[in-house]
């Protein structure tokens, strides 16, 4: 008889079946093989651009050989630089954002506070099925919607800054609308009751203790909206942006934008010097989204501190 | 926290401060129903815009194998062929390398490195689709080419192996949520049955976790699917059935946006309406299942929240 000397000993449930033991040992090795693939992947796809793209960062990167101050403002073209596509971005975000945020916001304070359960569970069926849309699917409908226009109300219709930011706003809001919904639903029934009990109505409880304590959830759910609407392409692809449009001028104009001349320089690149455009384009958008989501990373660890 | 709580004088009468709840309300509604019927609006819009598929008797033609818009020749067949090979071929090499790095995260690692190793795949989610997409098309489509001495390295691996990365992470995490759920509750007891750690996640954690394993292959697909980027940029978009790893493929998200981005002709518009609104089903689909899967009585073992 075997004696073992302690738990640690002992072979286990599977120990006397030498065909489960392999699928463990299979399984160890699965995951350690797995893990080291997916790091070495990540460190060679940031360290290659980090590598390639390190040193074109620099003020020529963004301006080319324009005037600095002029071509901030768009006083001056910029023909060798990504500010242009760079402030496309930005505006395309901003507009974007300043639809879905108060939309998403407002509908997700709704769902949570306000709706029965059945409305819940149909408008939860078709918030998911959006989320679920591919962006190629959203950009389809931007053209649509032109084509539409054209056909009846305004046959001067074309893609433009407008409708990529819509387009984009209607591909966050169902982020927006979770995140908002989840920042209300994690908040401690005790808090809910305290407001009420003091006399509040429901109206002023929501806008004096629930908005502000789940503030910080819902702004990491629109910093993660921000990176979503910063780098996604195939929205944009359909719905108006193009290579050479240099700074946005209006809502009614084509744009440029990061993520596209990223894609564009990838296919189309005629000289090095392009080339290198390309990579910084890629660092500096690959930067962006990093810093926004380390904001939104922190700001919901503090959330979880504060309500578990 | 107490001044939180102060009770606050609110400066407007009391029945004007009823009706601002009131009109806040009614605001806070509007902006929920807008947002759940925006989906229909997409719908209606695909369909409409497809309806002269089904009135010419055109729906054949779509769905052949042959797109030489040139002849006339819409067919999309090739490019469902090719968006499935490829969500599929992808699928395979991300789902078992998303279930070994949960499985590496939840005890078969030392602590430090579980956590890191889930910090990399939560900052994966930040790296944008273009990113993936141009990194792969200076460092991984080279090395197929020269790697293999065959074609042009736009291929089907490649597209495969990007994508893999892509949607390694929402795999990956959906599977961590669960096996998180999961774990704590059947911890005890494994230890007292003197279970290793992986013999815990093998035998007891994973099975526990069986909804969730499926619905996580379940959303990988539906994310494949829906790729544009990956696939636009490395699969080298011919539309044709791949034989082969190397052989070149167009997905249907990525045939979209070539045709309407190089193409003005207005004739193949309605066949690309025909793929959007395959690609909407697809996503329907998708959802549909994962909500099936998250009511049905699935063998969770009497554990709460498995």
């Amino acid at each position: 008889m075997q004696v073992y000397a302690g738990l640690r000993d002992l072979p286990g449930p599977t120990g006397g079946f030498p065909v489960l033991r392999i699928a463990e040992k299979l399984l160890t090795c699965l995951s350690w093989l797995a893990a080291a693939g997916l790091a070495a992947g990540v460190v060679v796809l940031v360290g290659y651009l980090f590598e390639r793209g390190f040193n074109t960062l620099s003020l020529k990167l963004f301006f080319g050989d324009a005037p600095v101050r002029d071509a901030l403002i768009g006083a001056r073209p910029v023909w060798e630089g990504i500010w242009p596509a760079f402030a496309g971005t930005l505006s395309l975000v901003a507009i974007s954002c300043a639809m879905a945020v108060p939309l998403g916001v407002a509908g997700g304070i709704y769902l949570a506070e306000y709706s029965g359960n059945r409305w819940k569970a149909y408008a939860g069926f078709a918030i998911d099925l959006l989320a679920g849309i591919p962006s190629i699917v959203m950009g389809l409908f931007g053209f649509s919607l032109i084509l539409f226009l054209r056909k009846t109300v305004m046959p001067s219709a074309n893609t433009c800054l407008l409708l990529s930011a819509g387009c984009l706003a209607l591909l966050v809001l169902p982020y927006l609308i979770r995140t908002t919904q989840s920042a209300l639903d994690v908040l401690p029934p005790s808090l809910r009751i305290v407001g009420l009990s003091l006399g509040f109505t429901q109206w002023q409880n929501i806008v004096h203790v629930l908005l502000p304590s789940a503030s910080r959830g819902i702004l990491s759910g629109v910093i993660l909206a921000v990176g979503r609407s910063a780098e996604d392409t195939a929205v944009i692809l359909l719905t108006g942006v193009v290579a050479n449009a240099g700074m946005p001028r209006g809502l009614f104009d084509k744009f440029e934008a990061l993520p596209f001349s990223i894609y564009y320089l990838a296919a189309e690149h005629r000289t090095i010097d392009e080339l290198n455009r390309g990579f910084g384009a890629a660092l500096v958008l690959l930067i962006l989204t990093g810093m926004l989501f380390l904001g939104a990373y922190r700001l919901r660890r503090t959330v979880e501190r504060k309500w578990s | 926290m107490t001044e939180m709580f102060k009770p606050r004088q609110s400066k407007l009468r009391p029945r004007a401060a009823d009706t601002v709840a009131c009109v806040a309300r009614w605001i806070l509604w509007g902006a929920a129903l807008v947002s759940s019927a925006v989906i229909f609006a997409i719908l209606g819009f695909l369909l409409y815009f497809s309806v002269p598929l089904f009135l010419d008797g055109r729906l054949m033609e779509v769905l052949s194998w042959d797109w030489q818009p040139s002849q006339g020749k819409f067919g999309t067949l090739p490019m469902v062929a090719g968006s499935l090979y490829l969500a599929f071929s992808s699928l395979l090499l991300a789902y078992p390398a998303a279930v070994g790095i949960c499985c590496f995260a939840h005890g078969l690692a030392p602590p430090i490195l579980a956590r890191v190793m889930m910090g990399v795949v939560h900052f994966m989610t930040s790296i944008p689709t273009v990113v993936y997409g141009f990194v792969s098309v200076f460092l991984l489509v080279p090395a197929i080419r020269n790697g293999f001495d065959e074609g042009t390295g736009f291929s089907l691996l490649a597209a495969s192996v990007t994508l893999a990365f892509l949607i390694l992470p929402t795999i990956a995490l959906l599977i961590n949520t669960q096996m998180h759920q999961v774990a704590p509750q059947v911890g005890l007891t494994c230890r007292a049955l003197a279970l290793t750690k992986v013999q815990e996640i093998l035998w007891v954690v994973l099975p526990a976790c069986f909804r969730g394993l499926i619905a996580a292959a379940v959303l990988g697909f539906g994310r494949a699917m829906g790729d544009t980027l990956i696939s636009l940029m490395v699969a080298g978009n011919a539309p044709q059935i791949p034989h082969s790893l190397m052989d070149s493929v167009r997905t249907l998200t990525a045939h979209i946006a070539l045709v309407l981005a190089t193409d003005v002709h207005s004739s193949a518009y309605a066949s690309l309406f025909g793929c959007g609104l395959i690609l909407f089903c697809v996503t329907a689909a998708v959802n549909a299942s994962l909500r099936w899967i998250e009511r049905s009585s699935g063998p969770d073992w009497g554990i709460p929240g498995a």
